[in-house]
């Protein structure tokens, strides 16, 4: 009823298909933990390497293990409950950003053989039963991992709240106000998707996207279907929904001492640093998904076999990974003004109006047009939205002109009655 | 059975949630049992097959309208505990508890007169109204953008109008700012600033 695609739903319901389910929520959770500890590690070591330094070298090989150390470490120490700060929402808030991004891993597709066009793609067989290798594929995929970044938003507030604190209720409200300004383009940047695949539903985007492709030479994957400017607006307002540098204003250490998570200490720190590095895996994991295909490579390259999902998949998330430490390697951090305009005058807006355009190529598309009248309409679309842009120019420049005429009023008048 | 289990849990988590919302003393952890709820009813429209909705519940209610909840509730700084040892008016909570039950048992009767019209399902013959040949997205999205294309269309303008107002009526341009703003405007056009307001400054 819930998972309604997944093969192994098909026939009954018993003590087999529980064990799987089972199995593979546990190999989900084994997995990002150790993909954090992985993540958090190479984060350390691929920095030092940026900035001409060794890193961790110490513990395990190549330092593998300082992680592991640091997770020890902070396990041990003092816990600590400030006495201002309002106890119940304190210790709730940590769980309520880690269990968002333990969900959101839940509906990506990480592997399985999506070349196959007998219409079993991705389904791979554990003991006698075909399934998918995902833990759960409810039919509004995208709009659960949407819901689930909207949730990821209380942690961050409570925890600046909860903690009976001035530095901290700052930091959270930045990233609350961070957070929701991007999710409004992180959604319609998902929309462009949604519109050219029309489904919701995680398996069936990777399935559109495997096979031949274009000519087969490019790949069928979403970031050439819609455009490459839907792709970029993601990954901006994805990092920023991460409030990874150059979007960390939320625990700005020159301003805020630590943001939300100042009077943490101990193991509630840790998981909100757990719930952090994991958020990353996942968003890395659905771009992957919504625009490059997920675990379906590109049709020159086509050894049958699951595992061959699963390499495409990791390889593409490693990509990304690297590109989040990256960033953070070079990027100075964002001014506040700087953020909110980026995000409201211009990811929404360009995110709208090529969403805009696609459904309007979608509908031509329908209406069986050529390329001829397609051109048209993008030209004409262009014209459209020039002069739209140049007649908001227009009307910002005459409010401005009105208030010099406000301004010349109050000097020969003495006051303007609407601002005193 | 199983439906009638998570039906018995989907409506406790609601309930309780909405006893939690009225009862608790401190507006912030009112907004959290509010999600509860909000979550609870959204277990509700999965059982009932309308994934979509619960979707949008969790994002719409729970991602946006409580997170301006709780902005405003941190903002203005009433995330104190109210005092309930005193009385505001006096009377009001005998009266409250009679308007209270009163209401309660019409929306029960109301419920066990009317339910077989109400839900669309005949309750005896167990025949579903809705045929199963699109998804619920598809069949809200038609619904949307034909019968009721119209109030949809004039809503979305309704919230337009009303964010423009809010942004038009709250902004303020301290003088600092203005003074600002009009520099770069007597740069960039020197002819429109009357020459004695460029001399005042």
């Amino acid at each position: 009823m819930i998972v309604a695609a997944d093969p192994l739903f098909d026939g009954s319901f018993g003590l087999p298909e529980l064990g799987i389910v089972l199995l593979k929520v546990v190999i989900a959770f084994a997995f990002l933990l150790f993909a954090v500890m992985f993540n958090i590690w190479f984060l350390r070591k691929v920095i030092s390497d940026m900035q001409n330094r060794i890193g961790p070298n110490l513990a395990g090989p190549w330092g593998i293990l300082v992680t592991l150390a640091d997770g020890i470490k902070l396990f041990f120490k003092e816990d600590l409950v400030p006495e201002k700060s309002h106890r119940f929402v304190f210790k709730l808030a940590p769980y309520l950003s880690l269990i968002p991004a333990f969900l959101v891993f839940a509906i990506v597709p990480i592997g399985g053989d999506f070349n196959r066009a007998d219409g079993t793609a991705g389904e791979v067989s554990i003991f006698g039963h075909d399934t998918f290798l995902q833990v759960a594929d409810p039919p509004v995929g995208v709009l659960f991992f949407l819901a689930m970044s909207s949730l990821a938003i209380y942690g961050v507030m409570l925890a600046g709240w909860g903690s009976g604190s001035k530095y901290p209720l700052l930091g959270s409200v930045r990233a609350s106000a961070q957070m929701v300004s991007y999710e409004a383009a992180l959604g319609l940047s998902i929309a462009a998707v949604v519109l050219v695949s029309g489904t919701l539903s995680m398996h069936e985007l990777v399935v559109l996207q495997s096979g031949q492709g274009f000519n087969a030479v490019v790949p069928g994957w979403n970031i050439f279907a819609t455009g490459f400017v839907p792709f970029v607006v993601f990954l901006i307002a994805g990092t920023a929904e991460l409030n990874h540098p150059p979007f960390d204003l939320v625990e700005a250490e020159q301003e805020l001492v630590g943001g939300f998570h100042t009077e943490y200490s101990s193991i509630r720190f840790a998981l909100f640093f757990l719930a952090e590095f994991m958020n990353q895996i996942t968003m890395a994991a659905i771009i992957v998904t919504l625009f490059l295909g997920g675990p379906s490579g590109p049709a020159f390259f086509f050894p049958a076999g699951w595992w061959i999902g699963l390499f495409w998949f990791f390889f593409k998330l490693m990509l990304f990974l690297f590109g989040f430490v990256w960033l953070r390697a070079t990027l100075p951090r964002f001014r506040y003004d700087q953020l909110m305009d980026l995000g409201w005058k211009l990811l929404i807006p360009l995110s709208l109006m090529w969403f805009l355009v696609l459904a309007g190529i979608q509908v031509g598309r329908e209406l069986g047009w050529g390329s001829v009248e397609q051109t048209i309409f993008v030209l004409g679309f262009g014209l459209v939205s020039l002069v739209c842009v140049a007649l908001l120019f227009l009307a910002l420049r005459s409010a401005r002109l009105r208030r010099l005429a406000d301004l010349d009023q109050e000097l020969t008048e003495g006051s303007v009655p609407w601002r005193s | 059975m199983t439906e009638v289990i998570v039906f018995v849990v989907g409506a406790i988590i609601v309930l309780s949630g909405a006893v939690g919302v009225v009862a608790s003393p401190n507006p912030v952890h009112s907004a959290l049992f509010l999600i509860q709820t909000l979550f609870g009813v959204a277990v509700l429209f999965v059982l009932q097959e309308a994934h979509f909705l619960a979707a949008v519940q969790i994002i719409v209610y729970a991602g946006a309208i409580v997170i301006l909840f709780l902005f405003v509730i941190m903002l203005l700084g009433v995330d104190t505990a109210d005092n309930w040892s005193v009385e505001p008016i006096g009377g009001q909570r005998p009266l409250a508890v009679l308007v209270g039950a009163a209401l309660f048992g019409c929306g029960l009767a109301l419920l066990i007169v009317m339910s077989d019209k109400l839900t669309g399902i005949v309750r005896d013959g167990g025949e579903r109204a809705l045929d199963n040949q699109f998804t619920d997205v598809e069949r809200i999205g038609r619904v949307l953008f034909t019968d009721y294309a119209l109030s949809f269309e004039i809503t979305a303008a309704l919230l337009t109008i009303a964010v423009i107002g809010a942004v038009v009526l709250t902004r303020k341009l301290r003088r600092e700012e203005f003074l600002a703003d009009l520099e770069r405007v007597s740069m960039e056009l020197p002819a429109a600033v009357p020459d004695e307001i460029n001399e005042a400054h």
